[in-house]
């Protein structure tokens, strides 16, 4: 039997692409993501150690830090994409609902269906912008054109890109611009009807404009979806996020030194190492 | 970088080097020039419509090449038919399965870089043994094609290889990020993406196969016949050439013709691989 | 609604299906190298199980048929006409490699290099025909018969050149450019610059190329086989008609049976044995694949 994935999906449900909304979505924060203890190693180099936290449903968190610190590497443990790289094993626990997802007996697709990413360069496959959606819900077990056409519909809708693409569709996506194949690759993460979308530096390949329009389309898929995105751009990072998580090298190891509300973590941060980059960067 | 060394020093020893290597390339060149010249000039009168498609007569002086053209598409078939399927899947697993290095993984490549050494004249010993002999295929266009198959694989396999690892990462970890399977994604993009490097390495087969004379000798065998079934010995371009030059006095008109369709077939199925790997390396990545 | 977790776990088996399917075909692929040694092997045993090895070496010449089975001269043949080739196909390979890259302007570069490979792919029979119409008639003007040691010497190195050539130019391309510079800057000379910096620093990949046309040249068997005469005997002199190994071969399987067969097959194994040293070495020369 597979472990569920279900997570209190209802909620989620609820929700709608509403319009932009400012603040703390979530009062009460519950848990989707709970990371215990986790590390992470490339070969026999450690890369991530010690690293505790709870991603909390509906909310954008950030993970901000140095270079180099296993931002990406964390990203890349929760939908186990680190699986892809030769030599790498990750150690600790994470659990997504009530499923441990180092499960051996988990349904791995199953699994990134429901934990979506986005790459820092926009991956689009090289077909049309049309299959680009439907090829995977195709994999997925979609087959109806009607159902499959309002899916996409829908999918494009929410990221704005509706209006831009509906008469091309069977264009290539490749000739779409760097912003308009980051909104399609989030929209073909969306269609998917993913509970997490993990985000890793989704607006640092993109010219000013291009990612203050995704950066807008992030803010609106708060409540609708969990959001982790990794970012280097701390203004961004304070703009849109409920909570972040501070990384940083030590012992050439990356460590989580702090994790909390986003504006606690900006305003007052416990930790003189958070203190000094925050105030290093800005100043 | 010639720009950085571009100008020739004026002292002696360096202007000794410019006419050495300058006249070396030239001999090299010279003597392809001179061959195809050869070729085209001894081979042009005889080449016609007839004498591609007549049946060779007085042991392939007169008459055409018409059954032996048959023999050879018959061999080539069948060495593709074998050869491409095992050829994929053995790249594929190499270049999706097996990221650790597993022992077979290190077999498969050891087999592949020594086969691709081994002498043609050893494969028609192999071929022949095994082909013709154990498994009762006698000289036959099967035995011969499937003696070329193991000899295409080498280079095949080593085309669709690089192909595939050429594809960009990031459209492997895009799939994999939504949750497809191996399956689909070779079959949506991976395939899709490496299908001119797969064609290259398929023409660079061919070209090969075709080239081949020592392996068909004990394989396909001799015969001039149309053949009427796989079972049938039919003979090769290459081993028709051979033929006429060494066991038919005044065979060599024909011989000469024969090489130049050989050449020609050769050369056009170098252009289509030249295009091919050329819009590959340029990432023009066919749209469905 | 998109279906449920436990209906798409159900394709999730479908890939590891794949993967001992395609397993299976490369394992398939491993074993054709296999196949090929114990068939050499066992036609081989026959004659290996009743005689000395050392026979194969010191028997006074080649009558399979009366059980004198010296290969000696064939040896012999066999490696003078590769070193041969060698002797002149790397110096003109090489030179043809230095030529694409530091001499000719970037078109010619270009269609020299689509030349080598046109050359390398010209058929072995083709070049046999070659040299039997215009070479050996021409080396006959000089010094009969002209079927000869030198005719096959001078069509192997034609036909392996484009080996060294490519291979060469390949490993002068991945010279880093800095280092070049840094000769330039020196104010090195042309020569000092090519054979002080570029060659010693390619010189791995030129080896491996060199190795690779040897394993080449050793095991042809047309184009040899068409003008060198094939006489048995041990040459005395490049105008000797030689009989190669390969050629041997080509020339008696098509009527050999019983020991005379076998005998046919040790050959076979004798040159596979010798290519798989080459090749090996060209591995371990070149680190690719990570085994040796």
């Amino acid at each position: 039997m597979t472990p569920s994935l279900s997570t209190a999906s209802a909620t989620a449900d609820t929700f709608t692409l509403g319009p932009l909304q400012n603040g703390p979505a979530c009062c009460i924060p519950t848990p989707i993501l709970s990371i215990e203890n986790l590390s992470l190693h490339y070969g026999d180099k450690p890369a991530l150690a010690e690293v505790s936290l709870d991603i909390y449903r509906g909310c954008i968190t950030a993970l901000i830090g140095p270079s180099g610190c296993g931002k990406t590497s964390f990203l890349s443990a929760l939908n186990r994409l680190s699986d892809l790289i030769p030599g790498c094993r990750v150690g600790g626990r994470i659990r997504f609902g009530d499923a441990d997802i180092h499960d051996p007996a988990i349904d791995l697709q199953g699994l990134r269906r429901k934990i979506g990413m986005i790459f820092q360069k926009p991956n689009p496959f090289p077909l049309s912008i049309r299959r680009n959606l439907e090829m995977p819900l195709r994999e997925h077990g979609v087959d109806r054109q009607d159902e499959l056409d309002e899916k996409i519909r829908q999918a494009l809708t929410d990221v704005g890109l509706w209006d831009e693409v509906h008469d091309r569709l069977d264009a290539p996506a490749l000739g779409l611009s760097g912003g308009q194949q980051q909104r399609l690759c989030i929209a073909r993460a969306i269609v998917l009807e993913p509970e997490v979308l993990l985000m890793d530096e989704p607006c640092s390949a993109l010219d000013p404009l291009s990612s203050a329009v995704v950066e807008a389309l992030i803010q609106r898929l708060r409540g609708r979806y969990t959001v982790v995105i990794v970012t280097h751009n701390l203004a961004q990072a304070r703009r849109i996020a409920n909570y972040a998580a501070f990384f940083w090298m030590r012992e050439k190891v990356g460590k989580l030194v702090e994790f909390g509300r986003c504006q606690q973590l900006f305003d007052m941060p416990r930790d003189d190492l958070t203190a000094a980059y925050i105030a290093g960067i800005s100043g | 970088m010639r720009e950085l060394i571009g100008k020739p020093a004026p002292d002696g020893p360096d202007l000794a080097l410019t006419i050495a290597i300058w006249g070396g390339a030239a001999l090299v060149a010279g003597s392809f020039l001179a061959l195809l010249g050869d070729l085209l000039w001894h081979g042009a009168a005889r080449v016609s419509w007839d004498f591609l498609v007549m049946a060779p007569e007085h042991a392939g002086k007169t008459g055409g090449i018409g059954p032996i053209l048959a023999s050879t598409v018959a061999i080539l078939a069948v060495a593709l038919l074998a050869a491409l399927p095992l050829g994929l899947a053995t790249a594929i697993w190499l270049s999706n399965f097996t990221r650790g290095g597993s022992l077979l993984a290190r077999q498969v490549n050891l087999s592949l870089d020594v086969l691709a050494g081994v002498p043609s004249i050893v494969f028609g010993l192999f071929g022949n043994a095994f082909f013709s002999v154990v498994l009762g295929m006698g000289f036959s266009i099967a035995a011969g094609g499937l003696t070329l198959a193991c000899m295409i694989l080498p280079i095949f396999i080593r085309s669709v290889e690089s192909g595939l690892s050429a594809v960009p990462d990031e459209w492997r970890r895009g799939a994999a990020a939504l949750g497809l399977s191996q399956a689909a994604a070779l079959r949506h993009i991976l395939l899709p993406a490496a299908a001119p490097a797969i064609s290259a390495g398929m023409m660079l087969g061919i070209g090969r196969a075709l080239a081949e004379t020592a392996a068909l000798i004990f394989t396909s065998g001799y015969v001039d016949r149309m053949p009427e079934s796989l079972l049938d010995s039919g003979r090769a371009l290459a081993v028709h050439i051979y033929d006429l030059s060494m066991n038919v006095t005044g065979g060599d008109q024909a011989a000469y013709a024969s090489a130049l369709v050989l050449i020609v077939l050769l050369l056009a199925i170098n252009s289509v691989a030249q295009t091919l790997t050329g819009r590959f390396l340029a990432r023009r990545i066919s749209q469905p | 609604m998109i279906s449920s977790p436990n209906n798409i776990s159900s394709r999730w088996p479908a890939d590891q299906r794949l993967a001992v399917s395609l397993g299976l075909a490369a394992a398939l692929v491993a074993a054709i190298l296999g196949l090929v040694v114990a068939f050499l092997s066992k036609e081989s045993w026959p004659l290996l199980r009743d005689i000395e090895l050392t026979r194969f070496l010191t028997d006074d010449g080649w009558h399979p048929t009366e059980q004198s089975y010296g290969m000696m001269p064939m040896l012999t043949a066999t490696l003078a006409a590769s070193f041969g080739a060698l002797l002149l196909a790397a110096p003109l390979g090489l030179a043809s490699a230095l030529f694409c890259r530091f001499y000719a302007p970037p078109a010619l570069a270009r269609s020299y290099r689509r030349m080598l490979g046109l050359l390398a792919g010209i058929p072995s029979v083709v070049f046999g025909f070659w040299g039997l119409t215009v070479l050996v008639p021409l080396i006959a003007r000089w010094e009969p018969p002209g079927a000869s040691l030198l005719a096959a010497v001078l069509i192997l190195a034609l036909m392996v050149l484009p080996t060294v050539a490519l291979t060469s130019d390949t490993a002068l391309g991945a010279v880093p450019a800095n280092w070049l510079h840094g000769a330039a800057a020196l104010g090195l000379s042309r020569r000092g610059m090519l054979f002080g910096v570029a060659i010693p620093a390619a010189r791995r990949g030129i080896f491996a190329g060199i190795l690779l046309a040897a394993a080449r040249a050793l095991g042809e068997t047309m184009a040899v086989l068409m003008v060198a005469g094939n006489v048995v005997q041990s040459p005395s002199s490049l105008f000797d008609p030689v009989r190669t190994m390969t050629a041997n071969i080509a020339l008696e399987m098509a009527y050999a049976t019983g020991d005379h067969r076998a005998s046919l097959f040790v050959t076979g194994l004798l040159l596979t044995a010798l290519v798989l040293l080459l090749v090996l070495g060209t591995l371990r020369n070149t680190g690719e694949h990570g085994h040796a």
